[in-house]
């Protein structure tokens, strides 16, 4: 006699509704594969901590933990330390913001920032636009309170303000409730884009006449390369331009370690107070012994030198990576040339299909990140995003010709079946772990 | 008693792998406590380490070519260390799915039609006559899949001709050969297989109903996606037919220690031989933990009499 069917997860009939997409990955499998030294991962997101002067962090760390211990260990602030707070006003002055540090609240990474700003402002259904393609630790936020996300197209200068202002008249003809436009200016993720001057006044123009908030994520704005249009400084902050209209995210994970988790929104009076309150809500309090961490950092190290070190070193990597795609890819292939930060955007020949690709890559010891982790309606297929800031140019270099081998393959395969395959978005989400976002 | 859980590799299912070998380990480790259990990943330092350790037993849980294709094994004989599994040889016939299906035909287990080709045949014959002449051959619906591999990565269902060269592309991003096999409507099962003293052993066969009506990646690996019955709800007869049918695979592809062996049963109770597994998965949603539990065993009593059996079996 059978005994009853069994699902091996006796909750599964009680989970939410917003839960049901989260199933094993096929995809996600693969890169597991990826962390191992024999692939040369061109997939992961990790910046190049080993760059940093550990020994004298360490001096740092040990300092705190005598001198200020007790502090350091123990229940903060919501809105975070407020010594960290003033710093962060010095650190985001580069990028032409003033800030008082009542305007900040810090938070753990400038993922939760994000995470509470949609917490505050989004009900189901409302609507998000973000860039096509998007960051992918955004676009997993935005679908876990179910928001409605648009995808707005980008050209060479990011997100194209003509297409948003008719995507957001698209969205309230059909009756969605816009919210708030979300967008990473400087050195885009994953697209490698940077927004010039102009482009960014006009992107805020069409917030404020539309009265949509301004979600500005800039966590690479300080890891510029060459003159891309504004002098020797890093490119403006468009809340340098809108502090009402704007809520501007900030994180520590590029300029010093993304280990600590810390990061921070500069928002307007009214929202700070609710974002302070969802903290608490959520964490309680960010963790007072990594801001300790980072303001004892910033007040006793030479951060700013560092930041040119990380910089100098992400730019060696990048020309590696460019030289490689210009000897290596076939004729067909194209990729974006980022000024800074850590992404190359790369586009196919025509009917391959990243995804579908990525067993065969996986095989041959290279990895990507599919460019359908990108976006959330399955557009992306024919791209991928490449990484540059982990490996070591001659690893990226071998990489690039190991990709460069798949993508002969592939071509092949398709030339002789005229067709390419589609992995099953049944088979779960193409969202990477947290180190290759 | 020192024993060496071998787990993870650079195949696509390293995290499965990973999952199985932790799960193994831990169940040695709450079966055996004064044993040394170690989990140890698949690397250039590996045989170093192994022939410095010389472990009792090893217990290789790697999936994928790696772990079930005869190599490892064929490593581990000659640095003569006692090891949980399939002989070389015999792994290499069952990975292949076109000749564990050859093997099983003439032993007079059913299997589905197939043919196995690798790309360069569609490539210089032209995929077009090709694939027309394998949907008239093997007709529709179809399913193809990688000749070597697990896990279902790369296989798909055809229900119409024109979707074949999608299909057979997913298969060759794989491996270098897809097999395009007839489908078999009827009940999914997989029997594991253990050896006794008495010789082999099926367990009770576990039915496999996934809710998308195809056992792919998800529905294999996330929990609630699929639901399983144990043991299977068959008559006695075909279940009897199933165990042997089984046992006949493990026994006519030599296979040795344990197996899981997994099925079609149709409207008629024929029970179709579709592969065999060398190193079965050991996750907390892989079939044979099921099986085991259901026959009151459990995977720590069945990894001790099997490194028991394998540490025995070098000493003679």
């Amino acid at each position: 006699m059978s005994v009853p069917g069994n699902r091996l997860d006796p909750w599964i009939n009680a989970y939410a509704q917003r839960a049901r997409g989260m199933t094993a990955s096929e995809i996600r499998a693969l890169f597991a594969v990826a962390s191992r030294p024999e692939v040369v991962s061109l997939a992961g997101g990790m910046p190049y901590v080993s760059a940093l002067n550990l020994d004298a962090l360490a001096d740092t760390v040990a300092d705190l933990l005598r001198t200020e211990g007790a502090q350091a260990l123990q229940y903060g602030s919501g809105q975070g330390d407020v010594t960290l707070r003033d710093q962060i006003g010095q650190v985001m002055a580069p990028v032409g913001i003033q800030a008082h540090p009542d305007d900040i609240v810090v938070t753990t990474g400038s993922q939760m920032a994000l995470d509470l700003v949609t917490r505050v402002f989004c009900d189901p259904g409302d609507v998000v636009f973000v860039e096509a393609p998007s960051y992918v630790g955004a676009l997993g936020v935005f679908r876990s309170y179910e928001c409605t996300v648009i995808h707005v197209p980008m050209d060479e200068q990011g997100l194209n303000p003509v297409a948003l202002a008719e995507a957001i008249s698209s969205a309230r003809a059909l009756g969605l409730q816009p919210k708030m436009i979300y967008t990473i200016p400087s050195f885009h993720n994953p697209a490698g884009i940077t927004q010039g001057p102009d482009r960014r006044h006009e992107i805020l123009e069409v917030a404020q006449r539309n009265n949509l908030l301004l979600l500005e994520d800039d966590p690479y704005g300080l890891l510029g390369f060459d003159d891309v249009g504004f002098g020797d400084a890093p490119p403006r902050a468009i809340r340098a331009d809108d502090a009402d209209g704007v809520v501007y995210l900030g994180s520590f994970s590029k300029t010093i370690a993304s280990g600590l988790r810390v990061g921070w929104a500069v928002a307007p009076h009214g929202v700070r107070e609710k974002l302070v309150l969802a903290a608490e809500a959520a964490v309680l309090c960010p963790s007072n012994y990594a801001q300790m961490t980072i303001s004892s950092y910033l007040a006793t190290q030479p951060w700013r030198e560092q930041i040119k070190v990380f910089t100098e070193t992400y730019r060696q990597r990048r020309d590696a990576l460019l030289g490689a795609l210009h000897q290596h890819m076939p004729t067909g292939t194209t990729w974006t040339t980022p000024a800074g930060g850590f992404y190359s955007w790369l586009t196919l020949p025509a009917g391959l299909d990243a995804t579908a690709m990525l067993p065969r890559a996986i095989t041959a010891l290279v990895a990507y990140v599919p460019g359908t982790g990108f976006f959330v309606d399955g557009q992306g297929r024919q791209h991928m995003r490449l990484s540059y800031c982990y490996p070591e140019p001659d690893r990226i270099i071998e990489g690039v010709r190991r990709l460069a081998g798949v993508i002969d393959e592939e071509l092949q395969l398709t030339r002789t079946f005229g067709t390419t395959h589609t992995l099953h978005q049944a088979n779960g989400p193409s969202t990477p772990t947290p180190d290759l976002q | 008693m020192q024993v060496v859980v071998l787990a993870g590799g650079l195949s696509p299912e390293r995290d499965v792998s990973l999952r199985s070998g932790r799960r193994v380990a831990e169940a040695l480790r709450t079966a055996a406590p004064d044993w040394e259990i170690r989990e140890r990943d698949i690397d250039a330092h590996l045989l170093d380490e192994l022939t410095r350790m010389r472990p009792d037993c090893i217990v290789p849980v790697v999936h994928g070519a790696a772990g079930e294709d005869g190599t490892l094994p064929d490593v581990l004989e000659c640095l003569d260390l006692a090891y949980v599994g399939s002989r070389p040889n015999p792994s290499r016939t069952a990975f292949d799915k076109t000749i564990a299906k050859s093997l099983m035909r003439r032993a007079g287990v059913s299997t589905p039609a197939s043919v196995s080709l690798p790309h360069s045949t569609f490539r210089d014959l032209g995929a077009a006559g090709v694939l027309q002449a394998l949907a008239a051959r093997i007709g529709m619906p179809a399913v193809v899949k990688p000749a070597r591999g697990g896990s279902a990565l790369g296989a798909s269902v055809v229900h119409e001709p024109q979707d074949l060269p999608a299909a057979m592309v997913g298969a060759f991003a794989y491996g270098e050969v897809a097999l395009i096999e007839a489908f078999i409507t009827g009940t999914e099962i997989a029997v594991g297989v253990i050896d006794s003293p008495v010789g082999p052993r099926a367990l009770p066969a576990v039915e496999i109903v996934p809710d998308s009506g195809f056992y792919d990646y998800a529905a294999r690996y996330t929990a609630g996606a699929t639901e399983f019955y144990v043991p299977a709800r068959i008559s006695s007869e075909t279940a009897a037919a199933v165990a042997q049918a089984a046992i006949s695979a493990h026994t006519n592809l030599r296979l040795r220690d344990w197996s899981r062996i997994d099925f079609i049963v149709d409207h008629a109770g024929v029970p179709w031989f579709l592969e065999a597994n060398v190193a079965p998965g050991m996750t907390e949603t892989s079939l044979v933990p099921q099986a085991l539990s259901a026959d009151n065993f459990d995977i720590g009593r069945l990894m001790v009499e099997l490194v028991k059996t394998a540490a025995q079996r070098i000493q003679e």
